[in-house]
């Protein structure tokens, strides 16, 4: 396969369940060569359905998706032969040892024993659990399942991972880890990874870009830098000593767009909070103004995701099946 | 070797990846289930003392041969022409062991739906889905594994039977284990392949369990397993006919215990081979339709 520039190319794609419920709604999106992509949205909001479609484990109702230029309808073979999937369950067989679950999911990639043998022991070594690949895996801890998880999604050297709630339930020390795994995919492998996540924080550490998805619809795309700034900057929070009023002052500045006086302080939205804060602290003391306080803060993901997905939670009606399997994923990851 | 030994290339050959047998991933499949079985001691054990149970409080219980001979004035000679007229054999410990063959058949088959829904639950199914394996082979996994359960169990509910006092018939030769094991292993197949085609959509654990109780019912007494279907009344012999359980259990007593000749044994092997075949056949075309969603 020749080297495609964008790995993942989705177009209209659209998924209806029942003839009734729209999951996803007519998306379009790509994924560049080598990008840490992530799919971030509220529960609900059409995350696994579409990276099912992609995986080829649904069917698409409507529109077109190509990865590494198969049709994932139609050439879904070529498709499954060059991904690899990191599913939001902990799938591994808890019966068997780690060492014969990867070799089962070689098994089911077709890749020879002489071939596999050789080829599980180096990834048991890349997570860390040669020490333990012959115990079976319900003695595991859940950062234990999560690598090995991840182990088994990269048996047939993808060029794609999909990754689906990687770090659901984990602890924090086990989170970290697993994001260093992610980083050193991309960084050693070159890899293009596509994730999902709702967890703001692991999008903003971990993706290049980040599409929020939100009722089937994609409604914001771009870096996580981009979509920060998007919301308009910076705020600035001050105090000053006298009750005069400084608003114009402030206005004048470089940066500064809007400065609004409010409980006797101003908030101030700046493009670049450092820049400005130094600046208005000079130009107040210029003029013969003490400042009191002074605090700064940049929008976090957080701000953007509830600026695009609103503040209402999600009572989204999930499937029994759904319900279950979050369940027994989050029990699992706490073991 | 050095460090870069783990590193994944990013250009490697077509052939390591992509495997030209259409049915790769089958026997790996397969054998998971088979060792979520025998590496299981409890589910082992309690495979072998489930027939032993059956066949000891039934089988021993329901004694015809003492039921006859404890009629005043009727002698050991008359009681075997009864039971021989009946059964086929002198004693319905015999007759009913060999039925039993079946009836673990069904229950050891029943459990490969529960098998698919808990599979589908925990995403494996999903996880297989996503691999280049071919989907028949998913489906053909559980039905090879169940029947060759089955055939297992036949074989301790034989060799118990034996222990227990089996009076093997003039029929029996050391051919006819094997030939008991063939039937088994085509009726498991039918079994496994309806129970599996019955859960290929379902996602709630009770529908199985339900679906299995109903059928396992009608499917083990419309049959010849505890009693000769020629003293059924008409509607039920109607049913006890097609049943392809009542030929399974036919060809067994005819390998085993009767002692007349191997009568319509071919026709019971066609019956229990063309069930086995379609019923596989429709499980199979359903998996292509209905395991993608």
């Amino acid at each position: 396969m020749s080297q495609v520039e964008d790995v993942i190319k989705v177009e209209g794609l659209t998924k209806v369940f029942n003839h009734s419920l729209t999951a996803v709604d007519h998306i379009d999106f790509s994924v560049k060569h080598g990008e840490i992509f992530g799919f971030l949205g509220p529960n609900g909001a059409g995350k696994t359905t579409t990276i099912s479609m992609l995986i080829t484990v649904l069917k698409p109702t409507a529109g077109k998706a190509t990865v590494l230029g198969g049709d994932i309808a139609k050439q879904s073979l070529a498709v499954r032969n060059s991904i690899g999937v990191v599913p939001q369950e902990y799938t591994a067989d808890e019966d068997l040892t780690g060492y014969e679950n990867i070799i089962l999911c070689a098994d089911l990639y077709g890749i020879p024993r002489s071939v596999s043998k050789k080829r599980a022991m180096d990834l048991l070594q890349l997570v860390e659990l040669v020490g333990f690949k012959d115990k079976r895996v319900q003695t595991y801890s859940g950062g234990m399942r999560r690598r090995l998880e991840l182990a088994c999604g990269l048996i047939n050297r993808p060029k794609v991972l999909f990754l689906d709630e990687p770090t659901l339930g984990l602890d924090v020390q086990t989170r970290a880890a697993t994001w260093n795994y992610v980083k050193m995919l991309k960084k050693e492998f070159g890899m293009t990874l596509f994730l999902t996540t709702h967890y703001l924080e692991e999008a903003d550490a971990l993706c290049d870009r980040i599409a929020i998805i939100d009722h089937g619809k994609i409604v914001v795309i771009g870096t996580p830098t981009d979509l920060k700034d998007s919301l308009g900057g910076d705020i600035i929070t001050l105090s000053i000593q006298k009750d005069t009023d400084i608003t114009e002052l402030i206005s004048k500045l470089e940066h500064v767009k809007e400065v609004r006086k409010e409980n006797g302080g101003y908030i101030i939205k700046t493009a670049s909070g450092e820049a400005t804060a130094p600046l208005i602290i000079e130009a107040l003391r210029k003029n013969g103004h003490v400042v009191t306080k002074l605090s700064l803060a940049k929008p976090s993901l957080n701000d953007v995701y509830l600026q695009y997905t609103g503040k209402s939670m999600r009572d989204a009606e999930e499937s029994r099946e759904n319900v279950f399997k979050q369940r027994m994923t989050m029990r699992r990851a706490r073991q | 070797m050095s460090q870069t030994e783990t590193k994944i290339p990013q250009t490697y050959p077509e052939e390591e990846r992509v495997s030209k047998n259409r049915f790769h991933g089958l026997w790996a499949l397969t054998n998971r289930d088979l060792k979520k079985w025998y590496q299981n001691p409890v589910v082992f054990i309690i495979g072998i003392i489930q027939p032993i149970l059956w066949l000891a409080l039934l089988g021993k219980a329901m004694n015809m041969n003492n039921l006859f001979s404890s009629i005043p004035g009727m002698s050991q000679a008359a009681v075997n022409l009864a039971m021989n007229h009946t059964f086929g054999t002198p004693d319905y410990f015999s007759f009913m062991a060999m039925g039993m063959v079946a009836f673990t058949t069904v229950f050891t088959t029943a459990f490969v739906g529960i098998s698919v829904v808990f599979d589908r639950r925990l995403g494996f199914m999903n996880k297989v889905l996503s691999t280049p394996v071919n989907r028949s082979s998913i489906i053909l996994s559980k039905v090879i594994s169940a029947s060759i359960r089955s055939v297992f169990q036949a074989g301790i509910v034989t060799a118990i039977a034996y222990l227990l006092g089996l009076q093997l018939g003039a029929n029996f030769t050391a051919f006819s284990v094997f030939g008991v094991f063939a039937i088994v292993f085509l009726i498991g197949f039918g079994l496994s392949s309806m129970f599996t085609a019955i859960t290929l959509r379902t996602t709630r654990m009770e529908t199985p369990q339900a679906i299995f109780n109903l059928i396992t019912l009608p499917l083990m007494f419309a049959s010849s397993a505890y009693f000769p279907i020629a003293q059924m009344p008409d509607w039920l012999q109607a049913v006890a006919n097609v049943n392809p359980i009542s030929y399974t259990i036919d060809a067994v007593r005819r390998l085993m215990v009767f002692s007349d000749g191997y009568g319509p044994i071919l026709t019971d092997f066609a019956f229990v081979g063309v069930f086995a075949i379609l019923v596989t056949v429709i499980c199979v075309v359903l998996s292509w339709k209905y395991l993608n969603k």
